[in-house]
């Protein structure tokens, strides 16, 4: 369990190029400039590499924060915490 | 320009429900007339919002000329620009407003501020002139394209004619309103009488989408790179009965999803109409109508009502020919009247004379349908944008002093080559941080000397490689 919220952060970090000091659990859609459509969507395309999964269309437009983001993958048995 | 008393619907609507009518607006427009004393240059930061808009809107009205930019745009791009055009008046959003020091806020309206400068500046400016818009929005480059009221008027009209744009119609924004394809949609929207779907939101996002069905939205429109999101949404997948027209514009589609998406609509009774455009031309030159787009795919089309198009040889003779290759030269009333690169330059008369050298290669085929192969200038689109390549260049040797660098690449895909790998990390940085770019646009290469020629020109041609 903890390695994958290793995992779901150190995507976070990646696709948004934040530094280890940057509290990523608060972050939500646009609250940061790299977290743009185009970063949404790389987001997602690690997230899914990470975990071995593919998101439906409902769920990567859903995927508005890294909350939100905790509870959509539950769906795919991916669990965060 | 917009004639707001004819209509009593609703004009413009945002994603928390407020909404504003054509007669409303025209009343916003009416009590602004008093705070101007003659015309005024003015700067606005843009978002899709209620705010931008009616600013804009009144602003026009009034013939007062705004220069219109990103609210996002870096402020010391901003600052630049305020150096080189020193307007008396900024139209900002109100948390924007602490940044200017040389401005105080005289007025509220919704979530827009209007600041005055405090010490007046007299612009000489020429009298049709109605608009600056910026030609590489992300740079904050000083150099501005001049748009006339009879320029904007004439693409109007000729934007209506050809995508049908009626009073029941609700567009729904998905580029910003500094940007020339996203201000055409707002501007023969309000002169069609339709309504306008104000949100800052993605495509990648649900409110969007909520947004869209609840309000039943008939338009939408999209750069290369938002068409490719879809995909990767799979939007086929998707109810939207409401959606009546999706165009396409501000650069090539690959023809993989240009098939896709004239198949979708032709599946599902829709129109998907690919165009082509240049803030020079005001917004639009090309459109490829939408029971063409099947057969024609990676056309775009032939000129828009009112326009030609026709191609040069390297000697500026006329081709007659069809499939070969020249510079794709355009004509109409809405080729606007020049660049601006100072306060001067506002004063300019018309430069262009209605002809247009668009700088892009294209060829025509027997049935006269347009193709653009390529590009004679230094540009890329980076996810729609026009970026500059030399002035990409140029700041970074500004802010980087004692770097070596080269700029080249695709669109989309922007090469950065430098000679010292410790700049690395710092560039791209830097380069994100000015253009908001997301990272992956943003390609570094370290190589032990950029390629030059004897006269000490960079060979740009030998570059290719490391991004072929």
């Amino acid at each position: 369990m903890e390695k994958n919220k290793d995992k779901y952060v150190s995507v976070f970090r990646k696709s948004f190029s934040l530094d280890e000091n940057f509290d990523v659990e608060a972050l939500s859609y646009q609250d940061i400039p790299s977290w743009d459509s185009v970063g949404h969507m790389s987001m997602i395309a690690d997230l899914e590499e990470a975990f071995d999964i593919m998101l439906e269309t409902e769920d990567i437009i859903d995927f508005g924060s890294f909350k939100k983001g905790i509870e959509i993958l539950r769906k795919y048995n991916v669990e965060i915490e | 320009m917009w004639k707001l008393n004819d209509f009593d619907n609703v004009a413009v609507k945002d994603d928390n429900g407020k909404e504003l009518t054509y007669k409303q607006i025209a009343s916003f427009s009416n009590d602004f007339k008093d705070i101007f004393n003659g015309r005024n240059l003015l700067l606005c930061l843009c978002k899709n919002s209620i705010g931008s808009i009616i600013g804009y809107i009144t602003f026009i009205n009034n013939r007062q000329v705004p220069i219109l930019i990103n609210s996002e745009l870096d402020i010391s791009l901003i600052n630049q620009l305020l150096a080189t055009y020193k307007p008396n008046y900024l139209w900002l959003p109100k948390e924007k407003t602490p940044y200017f020091d040389e401005y105080e806020a005289i007025l509220n309206l919704f979530d827009y501020n209007l600041l005055r400068r405090k010490y007046f500046n007299d612009i000489n400016m020429h009298e049709d002139l109605a608009l600056l818009l910026t030609t590489s929005g992300s740079t904050g480059s000083p150099k501005l394209v001049r748009q006339s009221y009879k320029n904007i008027e004439s693409n109007i009209k000729s934007i209506i004619d050809y995508l049908s744009i009626e009073k029941k119609d609700k567009a729904i924004t998905t580029l910003p309103m500094n940007y020339t394809y996203g201000l055409s949609i707002i501007n023969t929207h309000l002169y069609a009488g339709a309504t306008i779907l104000l949100t800052e939101k993605s495509v990648v996002s649900k409110d969007f989408w909520t947004f869209f069905k609840e309000n039943n939205a008939t338009s939408f429109s999209g750069v290369p790179y938002t068409y490719e999101i879809l995909d990767k949404l799979r939007f086929e997948r998707m109810n939207l009965p409401s959606l009546k027209t999706m165009t396409q514009a501000g650069g090539k589609l690959s023809l993989t999803l240009h098939k896709k998406y004239a198949n979708y609509a032709l599946e599902h009774n829709k129109k998907f109409i690919v165009m082509y455009g240049q803030t020079e031309a005001t917004a639009r030159m090309g459109y490829l109508p939408a029971d063409k787009s099947l057969e024609k795919i990676g056309s775009i089309g032939n000129a828009i009502p009112g326009g030609k198009f026709y191609l040069h040889d390297t000697d500026s003779k006329i081709i007659n020919e069809p499939d070969v290759i020249g510079e794709l030269i355009y004509e109409g009333g809405n080729v606007t009247m020049g660049y601006a690169q100072s306060i001067t330059d506002l004063a300019r008369n018309d430069d262009f004379n209605g002809i247009l050298v668009t700088g892009d290669m294209a060829k025509r085929d027997s049935d006269g349908f347009y193709y653009i192969v390529g590009r004679k200038k230094r540009f890329l689109k980076i996810y729609g944008n026009r970026v500059n390549l030399d002035e990409i260049e140029r700041m970074i040797k500004n802010d980087f002093t004692f770097i070596d660098c080269a700029c080249s690449g695709f669109d989309d895909n922007l090469y950065i080559f430098i000679t010292d790998k410790n700049h690395e990390v710092n560039i791209k940085k830097y380069l994100i941080e000015k253009t908001n770019f997301y990272q992956s646009a943003f390609n570094i290469i370290c190589l032990d000397k950029i390629p030059i020629n004897d006269s000490g020109k960079i060979l740009y041609s030998e570059l290719e490689k490391y991004y072929s």
